[in-house]
């Protein structure tokens, strides 16, 4: 039973490991760099913590 | 692209049991497994005062953390926090300590587990641990990938169902009468209590670390939490109640079953106290318990590493590529992707002495780190210059407690692993000469400093 277990964990390992290779292709290959490097630090506090001491 | 967002950022849409779900998260397999090893370095005992020092430590460092993430609530944490105060070149090295730690304790994780399983199937079974290590990194990262909120909601509940075996282990032996079922007294005696004396208690100050390792990962959700100067403070100080708490009823319920030799031997302290007691039930409570403390603290590994990683990349640290948010999941998925093949990487090559290790080195460099940055944050930022989701009190005290607890440790490293300690200071000395003179050219240097502060004091 030990060594069906070990084979299934590597199998679903690596199943799971070929789904986010294939989800990130299709994610850069679908939608431009600027937008997915769009972030930017702080920008949530410029418009939400504005506050006054 | 025609009609696709033009602009992404991190969800914000966590609440302060995702904090809390994070730090104790990372933490709590540190109850399972390494702080016994402290026992080994000077005895029962020694393990006992390196829980409550380290725990000053920790405490010190749970208090700073809140009172300057509530104030600089940006992925990446302490980098953040650092980019800010202090400057780039400890900023770049800060958020290195901070992928360090976290992957190298993933990693620790991975092999904690995997080792288990095969523990448990026993020699005959003939299987190694790696299938085990795959796919427990495969589904964390998986997780970590799909989003934010499903990730911590499930740290949250393997993390409470964690700390609930060792309560329930607590109250299952009895601890109200000595004698029945623990035996404290017969196990550490005046003649064993401190074996190699103060000498033991400076050395068990490497694995004490164990018991709080990681509750500074907190402040990696600060970008992804509804409101941080409240939910980071209280997650925070929450966590560090709880891990007191389970670092304190877990040295007693394993000192007063197992023998100080056997202890600071042993991989799973509280499976073999549970084995002790004969009870079947509790044998597969712990076994469970240690397993989902593995995987709690794994799954927030991702998370930080990652976070700090992203962050990088989204200063031009590192190549902006890595500061990619996912569209769907709005998630740092190249930057999980790419510490993946990393951690696994470590998992089969490295023992868990050396991952921990090299954790626990990069964990102390941040923490000495955190004791210079809040003098400064303080001097430069003044109380009633800025506002703060949370003052922490009595300072310059804890920061300076601080400071001297982490030049101890550097002590107690230096003890049992001195050629470490001095690969990895020659390490970051060498990235950061990379940064100065090579990739700070490529960073935004107005761009970088995001927060609506007053010019500081003196400047």
């Amino acid at each position: 039973m030990w060594h069906m277990l070990s084979n299934a964990a590597w199998v679903i390992g690596a199943a799971l490991i070929l789904w986010m290779l294939w989800d990130w292709w299709k994610t850069d290959t679908t939608h431009s760099e600027d937008m997915l490097t769009s972030s930017r630090e702080g920008e949530i506090e410029a418009v939400s913590e504005k506050h006054k001491i | 692209m025609s009609g696709e967002k033009s602009h992404l950022a991190l969800l914000r849409i966590l609440g302060p049991i995702h904090v809390w779900a994070l730090g104790v998260g990372i933490v709590l397999v540190g109850e399972f497994t390494g702080w016994n090893f402290s026992a080994d370095k000077g005895g029962a005992l020694a393990a006992l005062i390196a829980c409550w020092i380290i725990g000053l430590l920790y405490t010190a460092v749970a208090m700073i953390d809140s009172e300057v993430t509530s104030t600089v609530a940006a992925a990446g944490g302490q980098y953040a926090q650092a980019k800010h105060i202090v400057g780039p070149l400890m900023a770049f090295n800060v958020a290195l300590y901070l992928v360090f730690a976290y992957t190298m304790l993933e990693v620790s994780n991975a092999i904690l587990v995997g080792d288990l399983m095969v523990a448990t199937a026993g020699p005959d079974a003939g299987i190694e641990r790696h299938g085990f290590v795959v796919l427990m990194i495969a589904v964390l990262c998986f997780l970590n990938y799909r989003g934010v909120l499903v990730t911590l909601n499930i740290n949250f509940v393997i993390t409470a169902l964690a700390f609930l075996s060792i309560i329930i282990l607590f109250f299952s032996v009895q601890p109200w009468s000595q004698g029945t079922v623990l035996q404290l007294g017969k196990m550490v005696t005046p003649e064993n209590a401190l074996p190699y004396g103060w000498l033991g208690v400076l050395a068990s100050f490497q694995f004490g670390i164990w018991y709080y390792l990681g509750i500074e990962g907190t402040t990696q959700a600060a970008e992804e939490v509804r409101s941080p100067a409240r939910s980071l403070p209280f997650g925070t100080m929450t966590g560090m109640i709880t891990l007191l708490i389970g670092a304190t009823i877990t040295w007693y319920v394993c000192a007063s079953m197992l023998p100080w030799e056997y202890l600071g031997f042993t991989f799973f302290p509280l499976y073999d106290a549970a084995k002790m007691t004969g009870s079947a039930s509790l044998e597969f409570l712990l076994f469970w318990g240690t397993v989902l403390a593995g995987v709690a603290s794994a799954n927030g590994c991702i998370n930080d590493a990652s976070r700090a990683w992203f962050s990088l990349g989204r200063d031009r640290y590192l190549p902006a590529w890595f500061s990619a948010v996912h569209p769907t999941y709005r998630t740092p998925y190249r930057s999980i992707l790419f510490l993946l093949p990393i951690a696994l990487a470590f998992a089969f090559i490295s023992d868990l002495n050396q991952a921990i290790t090299f954790s626990i080195l990069s964990g102390v460099l941040q923490y000495t780190f955190m004791s210079i940055n809040v003098m400064m944050f303080r001097k430069k930022w003044p109380l009633g210059s800025i506002r703060r989701g949370y003052v922490h009190p009595f300072h310059p005290l804890p920061a300076l407690i601080l400071l001297v607890l982490c030049i101890i440790t550097y002590g107690a490293v230096f003890l049992g692993y001195g050629s470490q300690l001095i690969a990895m200071v020659a390490f970051y000395l060498v990235v950061s000469l990379w940064f100065h003179f090579y990739r700070y050219r490529y960073v935004q240097r107005g761009a970088q400093f995001s927060m609506p502060w007053p010019r500081p004091s003196g400047y």
